[in-house]
């Protein structure tokens, strides 16, 4: 397909501005641009045109199936949208004066109610935009309190081996040394090298829970009293809220702050790859240093006494936050049943694969599964790769691959809550189908896709030799 | 052609190659084929010290990162420069693309001839 | 009460029944009991779409909308074409993951090549990333790419907005980097304070200035970018991207890294985010550049198409020595502003730049006619301080005719602190009349 720029014609274009209703004046001309600038010059038509064949060629939860696990690509309710482009929202300028934006402080105020009560916490800050930043924010939090208690000798933040990549970025991006906790061999925390990596240089643990096999550990208070007894602090990585979501609440277990992602739990879109909203849960004794400014008296806005400073320009992705707002107000006190079925469609496909595929930790999981694929591979040399492109036939978006790092060859499967148990019949038919074909036919699975508009493409000579851009002649 | 039987080896999967009181470093046959197509290199820089199973640089593959461990503690004396252009380089000829040449060198991790080596990848 | 899980109680019954489980108490005992929520959450009842819809209107209607604003710093009040609304809204585009899998993910993949290549082009650089959370935490990180071994000290200018320098604090107090502040004299940065503090110092790492400036003054970029770059630390220009349609651009100055808001590109004002942080720089920079690339290359029978690439940078391969832990991004912030700058063209991406100049300069004019001068002599595009004798008396009257006027700011550089000052602006949707309206009441306040 061609480019937008090889579609360019020049002279072409849309008239959007009006002429100038005021005399031309501008910057004195040794200021002013000589450059040419390449941009488009297309109609109306034409680029609709463009973009709707992009569209064409892309997936959304709309388009289909989509387990991608440690994702959560629940359905993503309208009604969000249209709350969020209320002009009363998206036409309010950031520097407003507060008297003027009591409805969305109201907003705010309410949906930090709401999350306190989900997460058993005692304030939240908006600032992160996105689930790394909400990450970043805690550990910031986690680190002015420490100094703040003269314990700035506390530099290591101990991650298990089964994290998100995000985790250990975070933490040096914290000031942080990330020490490695290894996984036992049920796939959850091992107590004892836990126990051998705390110690005085401790200021916290980052644990995903249920973790990224998609186990809940039976030892978490354990492991919460341990850290806390060490002096360091327990960090708990939300992206795996819905799992649990109305049935466990982080801090009722011992963790004292929690990134949210919105757009997973709280059923914001993720428009193709952003923006979220990672607001940060933490205990009163966190507060002071919280980021951001605040207006919840309606009447100005403050900062928290010993504020670590702010995140983002100004409250974070507010209107990503009116959505999760709206989707709360409608899903109310029956949060539960999203973990509920989440964890219910997710165990009936993982039983219903099982006495094919490899189950990476065999035992009721959470709202997501793993299959370990090594021992097929090393008969078959297919791969989880393989697996994955031959799904993209059946019009369902592959799991995620090769994550979590324990797990050889691994195909991690979050189905949602929001699917039905038909859909979940056909993916589980497709990867049976899938099955088959490893032994009766390996290389038409090692040569899929052959319906999508490109086929397996060439990562390593994009690596090489790399194009980001277009080139102009 | 250098031989891979002159060469001595880390557990580690680097490689070692003796130039009188300097040594070359690269990484192993093995070690190329299990991280596949190499995109890039990251080298320390010339007069940079290197220690003794410590990581003097990186390689990337598509999808993967893997810490060069330095066999010796030294001081590098030469960066390869050609293979920050063609990381490729490394996997057409393992043993003839070499990261760094050390100097001055002070301790160096236990290691193995070809045959050991062999024995303990086989 | 409102749901969107498809299956009944019946159904999940009975596929709780087919895999071996009495009930959802029996699936969930792998919980310990001590960690589970006793009792009911005090959240309020469920509610349908219609209660939702009329509760959240509510909520909006408590919210001023303005019919004029003058109001800039940050965040931008430009037409958005509908265009961009119509497709961005495009559910492919909306409810897609980060485009993991390539072969069914090109519109995403592709458009993000496209954006690239428009930032690229509009700063003047080599290459552009897929987009950062916004411009300030997009400052921050460009200050964390020219971090080195040997370089650390961040230099800032005290003529930026102050919500960018907070950010930079923020994470470098993350990262543990000094940030050292170069005074601004006149609305503008001391060059001689940035050549004195830069020779001092041998761990400078960057220097980064805001372009237009917070007080809306064009700096002499290419004198400081001079300064910067002699004492061999790197220039980072933080643009208002739309200045650029009339500005010399980052690439002509030399700039070693441009960031910005990507906010005035076809993303509405929407009470501070979601936003989009871009970031662009020279090809040599490549490794260092924080977040998602999308890289062109071929499939297995030679047609064109898209991947993430390079991604032995990011936070999911290198993990603790990623050069970030950017994953989610603001893909579709990024996607809208593809979509306006390939609306607006080259032509508009001009004439819009003229507009706003030309509005900001008759606004400036007529102020000074009613005794309201400009606070600095520099150069401007759209926005600009002028004294007030009572900047809170004029707001207020100018609020009550739905007006949002500029800020009110406490500026160091006037000669009469006996005055108030406002930092205004002027985009291509403030019409004569708007501008003329606001002198109206401003004669009418005084």
């Amino acid at each position: 397909m061609k480019l937008i720029f090889e579609k360019s014609i020049p002279g072409r274009g849309q008239d959007i501005f009006p002429a100038c209703d005021v005399p031309e004046k501008l910057p004195k001309k040794d200021m002013l641009r000589k450059a040419k600038v390449n941009l488009p010059e297309i109609s109306e038509n034409e680029m609709g045109r463009h973009y709707t064949a992009l569209a064409k060629r892309a997936h959304g939860v709309n388009d289909g199936f989509y387990p991608l696990g440690s994702c959560t690509m629940k359905h993503n309710p309208r009604i969000n949208e249209k709350m969020a482009n209320l002009p009363g929202f998206a036409k309010l300028h950031p520097l407003q004066p507060a008297h003027t934006v009591q409805g969305a402080n109201e907003l705010i105020t309410e949906l930090e109610e709401f999350l306190c009560e989900i997460t058993g916490m005692d304030g939240v800050t908006f600032s992160p935009a996105a689930g790394a930043h909400g990450e970043f924010t805690g550990l910031l939090l986690i680190k002015a309190y420490h100094h703040d208690r003269g314990e700035a000798e506390r530099n290591e933040i101990l991650v298990p081996d089964a994290a998100h990549g995000t985790n250990p970025a975070s933490a040096t991006m914290a000031g942080y040394k990330s020490v490695t906790i290894k996984s036992n061999e049920n796939g959850t925390v091992d107590l004892d090298d836990l126990k051998a990596h705390l110690g005085p240089k401790t200021a916290g643990l980052m644990l995903t829970n249920p973790n990224t096999v998609g186990l809940f550990d039976p030892n978490i208070m354990e492991i919460t009293r341990l850290v806390h007894e060490a002096g360091g602090l327990c960090y708990y990585d939300g992206a795996n809220l819905n799992a649990v979501i109305g049935i466990v609440r982080p801090a009722d277990i011992g963790f004292d702050v929690i990134h949210m992602n919105l757009h997973k739990t709280f059923s914001t879109p993720h428009g193709g790859g952003g923006p979220g909203s990672g607001p940060c849960a933490y205990k009163d004794f966190l507060a002071p240093f919280a980021p951001g400014l605040t207006c919840k008296d309606g009447k100005e806005y403050k900062r928290a006494e010993k504020s670590i400073g702010n995140m983002t320009g100004f409250y974070g992705n507010f209107l990503v936050n009116v959505k999760a707002y709206t989707y709360l107000l409608t899903i109310g006190k029956d949060v539960a049943t999203l973990a509920q079925n989440a964890v219910l469609n997710a165990n009936y496909m993982q039983e219903k694969l099982k006495d094919i595929y490899p189950i990476a930790f065999d035992t009721t999981c959470m709202h997501e599964f793993v299959i370990g694929l090594d021992p097929i591979y090393r008969k078959t040399h297919v791969s989880a790769l393989d697996v994955a492109k031959a799904l993209l036939d059946y019009g369902i978006h592959p799991p995620t691959i090769y994550f979590p790092l324990i797990v050889h060859e691994a195909l991690m499967i979050e189905p949602t809550e929001t699917e039905t148990k038909e859909t979940l019949d056909e993916a589980i038919q497709a990867f049976r189908e899938i099955y088959d074909k490893i032994f009766s036919a390996p290389e038409s699975v090692q040569q899929a896709p052959q319906t999508t508009p490109v086929l397996r493409l060439d990562d390593t000579k994009a690596a090489r030799e790399p194009h980001l851009r277009y080139k102009f002649d | 052609m250098i031989d891979p039987k002159e060469l001595k080896y880390s557990r580690d999967d680097e490689w070692v190659r003796y130039d009188g009181d300097a040594v070359y470093i690269g990484i192993t046959d093995y070690a190329q084929s299990e991280l596949g197509d190499l995109v890039f290199v990251n080298l320390p820089e010339v007069d940079d010290e290197v220690i003794a199973g410590e990581a003097l640089g990186d390689v990337e593959s598509v999808k993967a990162v893997a810490d060069i461990i330095s066999p010796v503690s030294g001081v590098v004396l030469e960066v390869n420069e050609e293979l920050l252009d063609d990381a490729a380089l490394i996997n057409n000829d393992p043993y003839g693309a070499w990261f760094v040449k050390v100097g001055d060198v002070s301790d160096e991790v236990e290691l193995l001839t070809a045959d050991e080596y062999d024995a303990y990848r086989g | 009460m409102g749901t969107f899980i498809p299956n009944t109680k019946e159904e999940q019954l009975k596929m709780l029944k087919e895999i071996g489980y009495k009930d959802f108490d029996d699936l969930f005992k792998v919980i310990p009991d001590a960690a589970k929520v006793k009792g009911e959450l005090k959240l309020p009842e469920g509610l349908s779409e219609i209660e939702v819809d009329r509760k959240v209107q509510g909520l909006a209607n408590k919210n001023v909308v303005f019919r004029s604003i003058f109001r800039g710093a940050g965040a931008y009040n430009h037409y958005v074409p509908s265009a961009v609304d119509a497709i961005a809204n495009k559910e492919e585009f909306l409810t897609a993951y980060t485009p993991y899998q390539a072969e069914i993910s090109q519109g995403i993949l592709q458009s993000i090549f496209e954006y690239q290549t428009m930032i690229a082009e509009i700063t003047g650089m080599d290459i552009a990333n897929a987009s950062l959370y916004d411009g300030a935490s997009a400052a921050a990180e460009a200050c964390w790419m020219c971090k080195d071994r040997k370089h650390s000290t961040i230099y800032v200018s005290g003529a930026i907005d102050e919500r960018i320098l907070e950010v930079i604090k923020t994470y470098s107090f993350g990262r543990e980097n000094k940030v050292e502040i170069i005074p601004a004299k006149d609305g503008v940065t001391d060059k001689d304070a940035l050549k004195k503090a830069l020779e001092a110092d041998d761990e400078a790492a960057c220097f980064l200035m805001q372009y237009p400036n917070f007080f809306g003054v064009v700096e002499d970029a290419e004198e400081l970018c001079k300064i910067t770059q002699g004492a061999g630390a790197k220039f980072i220009m933080y643009c208002q991207p739309l200045a650029l349609g009339l500005l010399k651009n980052p690439g002509e100055i030399g700039a070693d890294i441009a960031v910005g808001e990507g906010q005035p590109l076809g993303l509405g004002l929407e009470f501070g985010g979601p936003y989009l942080g871009f970031l662009s720089t020279k090809e040599e920079n490549m490794r260092m550049i924080p977040g998602r690339l999308i890289g062109e290359t071929v499939d297995t029978r030679g047609e064109r198409g898209f991947v993430l690439t390079i991604q032995a940078r990011e936070q999911h391969i290198r993990r603790e020595k990623a050069s970030s832990n950017v994953c989610s991004n603001e893909a579709w912030c990024a996607l809208r502003a593809g979509i306006y700058l390939s609306t607006i063209g080259p032509k508009g991406f001009e004439d819009a730049a003229k507009l706003c100049s030309s509005k900001a300069h008759y606004m400036a004019e007529e102020l000074d006619k009613i005794g309201m001068k400009l606070c600095f002599k520099g150069e401007f595009w759209n926005e600009f301080a002028t004294t007030c004798p009572d900047a809170d008396k004029l707001l207020k009257a100018l609020e009550d005719k739905g007006i949002l006027g500029g800020l009110k700011f406490s500026c160091c550089g006037c000669d009469d602190a006996k005055e108030d000052c406002i930092l205004w602006c002027c985009t291509e949707l403030n019409t004569k009349e708007d501008i003329d309206e606001v002198i109206a009441v401003a004669k009418e306040v005084f």
